[in-house]
């Protein structure tokens, strides 16, 4: 039997580089303004994921995440970079879904991959900065987690020892498998692409994006059929309504707002002996210092 | 009403964190909002007594469960324990830290219980909403107040239909306010023995190296913090003169912190500490939302940059034009010349 591996990846707007015209006038945000990426964290999972199949040769990484059509991006970036396969879930019934729904949504599909050993996400995504989805798809699946792994120390088919990075300090942990493990951003880096890979995994499409191309490819992919990226819907998933998107996630967002300044009637000084040594006796005297 | 719970986190040293003294200090507040009860769970090992250390928060039930299992954490065991508390006492609130720990079981409570959670909320208020759709109202929510999409919008989220609703707050975000010393409630055991079973004990403890924090910015009167325009680790040592003689500590922004001009402990805003010293000096920093989440409660703010039209001066109360590596010196200079 293989170690099969299941990385859970998400690609989020490029929220550390907001310019200027990330936010509308209107107020929300502009994410056409936005470049679309493969989430900083779930890059480090991948490689955590990637060095074990460096180490144990009957290993395979399989690549999971949800996402409008446009997400079959990081997964070829993930077969660019050495993963076996990738799967997208993908259908607008999950369309709002907040943690809880996402999760549950990711735990039906890991479940249609068993046998697994290892389930690998990112610690947490920067749209949301939840680090919610990992510990809330372990419980879903009903195995052990440790969050915040920078390190896995030793692995076999029953267990796994892993170092993780806290806010104080390191613990490492043993723990049975299988087990979800969320990975910290203090691991070590994704490795590049590789070119080989880049060329065997060019063509790599889903069912959709095909549709959307003029060329015809149906002999390519009759030939090479690790090209085709499959997706899978709700009802792929045998997914409960109530339970996905809008209606299964209990939380909503009543209000957004731009963030504002709030003006203060700012003083401004020079750098001048003078303006400076008075500055410091008001401060003194008014007890703020000294 | 059902009534609000906080998870107590226990410390290195078996005392209770900092940041659960915030969250019952504020649960408190809510509390009385709502007239209902305030209760703190703790799941620990001989921890140092709970009820002197609780009570003045204005706690009116604790549940201890003390059993040499329950520390240091793990995940399952605390998970499983409160997953029981919660399907007995049915909470309407349930607040915890936004730490390693918090963090780590808050999402797997919420998993399991099917409710909603907020994560890393920056303020908690009671309200009512109505929800057009279907046209229903509902009174007395919890509003978790939190920024997203990288500190560019603060959002408002609600949780109308389940319970508990559940949030995580940082260190520092909440004050901690002793409620009343002589403040009385009681205390339940709770035998974790009959609630875990074998499966619970799937993740084993075998090293651990934590250190105390040795910095302590977030309780600082006076804090000179730096940024990237502080230009290098040499200059950064300017800070540390100021800091020095005037009691203050120094604080960082990511892009400080980035660049390794200073430690992490010591980074300012969203993804770090919160502060509200009485003095904020910001030398050579932008101002970026996620930077000023964490200081623009600041009683003073003075700001130290070449730049007029940066940001931060916007909330300063006096900013100086200038570079840091002259204005610094001479603070120091005139504040020996005029303190005595
Ligand atoms: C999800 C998320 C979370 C974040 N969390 C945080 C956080 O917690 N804390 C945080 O700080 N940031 C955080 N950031 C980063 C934040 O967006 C900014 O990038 C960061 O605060 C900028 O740091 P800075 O002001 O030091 O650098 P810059 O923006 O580069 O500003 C440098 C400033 O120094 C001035 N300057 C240059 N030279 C001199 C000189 N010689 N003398 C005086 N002034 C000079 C410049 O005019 C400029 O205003 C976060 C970002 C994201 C996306
Ligand atoms: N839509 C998704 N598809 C696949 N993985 C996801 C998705 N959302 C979140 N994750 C995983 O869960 C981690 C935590 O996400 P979050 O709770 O949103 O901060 C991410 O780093 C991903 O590994």
């Amino acid at each position: 039997m293989r170690f099969r591996i299941i990385v859970l990846a998400k690609q989020v707007p490029d929220t550390r580089n907001v310019g200027k015209d990330a936010m509308k006038a209107d107020g929300t945000v502009n994410r056409a303004a936005l470049s679309a990426i493969f989430n900083p964290e779930d890059l480090h999972a991948l490689e955590q994921a990637l060095s074990i199949k460096d180490k144990i040769r009957y290993a395979e990484v399989i690549l999971l995440t949800m996402g409008p059509t446009r997400a079959a991006e990081i997964i070829r970036e993930a077969l660019y970079r050495g993963a076996d396969q990738g799967f997208l879930i993908t259908d607008r019934k999950f369309a709002g879904s907040d943690t809880l729904a996402t999760s549950y949504a990711l735990s039906l599909a890991v479940k249609k991959l068993a046998p697994y050993h290892l389930v690998i996400s990112g610690r947490q995504a920067i749209d949301g900065d939840t680090a919610q989805v990992g510990p809330q798809t372990a419980e879903k699946l009903g195995i052990p987690q440790i969050t915040y792994a920078e390190e896995i120390l030793s692995l076999d088919a029953k267990k796994i020892i892993v170092k993780r990075r806290l806010e104080r300090g390191v613990e490492v942990v043993n723990s049975t498998l299988p087990a979800l493990i969320t990975v910290h951003s203090s691991a070590p880096p994704c490795r590049q692409r590789i070119g080989k890979l880049l060329m065997k995994y060019k063509h790599a499409r889903t069912v959709t994006e095909l549709q959307n191309e003029t060329k015809d490819y149906t002999e390519l992919y009759t030939e090479r059929p690790y090209l085709l990226i499959e997706e899978w819907s709700a009802e792929d998933l045998k997914a409960a309504g109530e339970n996905l998107g809008l209606s299964g996630s209990p939380t909503k967002v009543k209000k957004i707002e731009n963030v504002v300044f709030q003006h203060k009637e700012s003083k401004v000084l020079s750098n001048s002996d003078k303006d400076i040594e008075k500055l410091m006796q008001t401060l003194i005297s008014s007890h703020i210092i000294g | 009403m059902n009534n609000i719970f906080v998870y107590c986190e226990v410390t290195e040293e078996r005392s209770i964190a900092d940041v659960s003294l915030e969250l019952l200090s504020k649960g408190r507040k809510l509390a009385d909002d709502l007239k209902v009860k305030l209760e703190a769970v703790v799941l620990g090992h001989k921890v140092t007594k709970p009820e002197a250390m609780l009570f003045p928060f204005g706690v009116d039930v604790i549940h201890y469960a003390d059993d040499e299992k329950l520390f240091p954490y793990t995940t399952l065991p605390h998970t499983s324990i409160i997953i029981e508390i919660f399907k007995k006492e049915l909470p309407e609130i349930v607040l915890f830290g936004a730490t390693s720990i918090g963090r780590d079981l808050a999402p797997r409570v919420a998993s399991a219980l099917r409710c909603g959670l907020t994560a890393d909320c920056t303020s908690l208020e009671i309200g009512d909403h109505f929800e057009n759709k279907t046209q229903t109202e509902y009174k007395n929510l919890l509003f978790q107040i939190r920024p997203a999409f990288g500190g560019n919008i603060i959002a408002t989220i609600i949780n109308p239909e389940t319970r508990p609703q559940m949030a995580t707050v940082r260190e520092g975000v909440m004050k901690k306010e002793v409620y009343s010393l002589k403040y009385k409630g009681k205390l339940i055991k709770i035998d974790a023995r009959s609630i875990l079973k074998d499966e619970d004990f799937a993740v084993t403890i075998i090293e651990r190296h934590l250190e105390k924090s040795r910095i302590d910015i977030k309780n600082a009167q006076v804090i000179i913090a730096g940024g990237y325009g502080v230009g290098s680790k040499e200059n950064f040592q300017l800070l540390f003169d100021l800091a020095e003689i005037l009691g203050a500590q120094v604080g960082a922004s990511r892009a400080a912190v980035d660049a390794g001009f200073a430690d992490h402990e010591r980074q300012v805003g969203q993804t770090g500490v919160t502060v509200r010293p009485k003095l904020y000096i910001a030398c050579g920093i932008s101002g970026a939302v996620q930077h000023r989440a964490g200081m623009d409660q600041s009683a003073q703010i003075i700001s130290i940059n070449t730049d007029l039209n940066a940001p931060i001066n916007q909330i300063a109360d006096y900013t100086i034009l200038g570079n840091v590596a002259d204005v610094i010196p001479k603070m120091i200079k005139y504040y020996k010349k005029n303190s005595k």
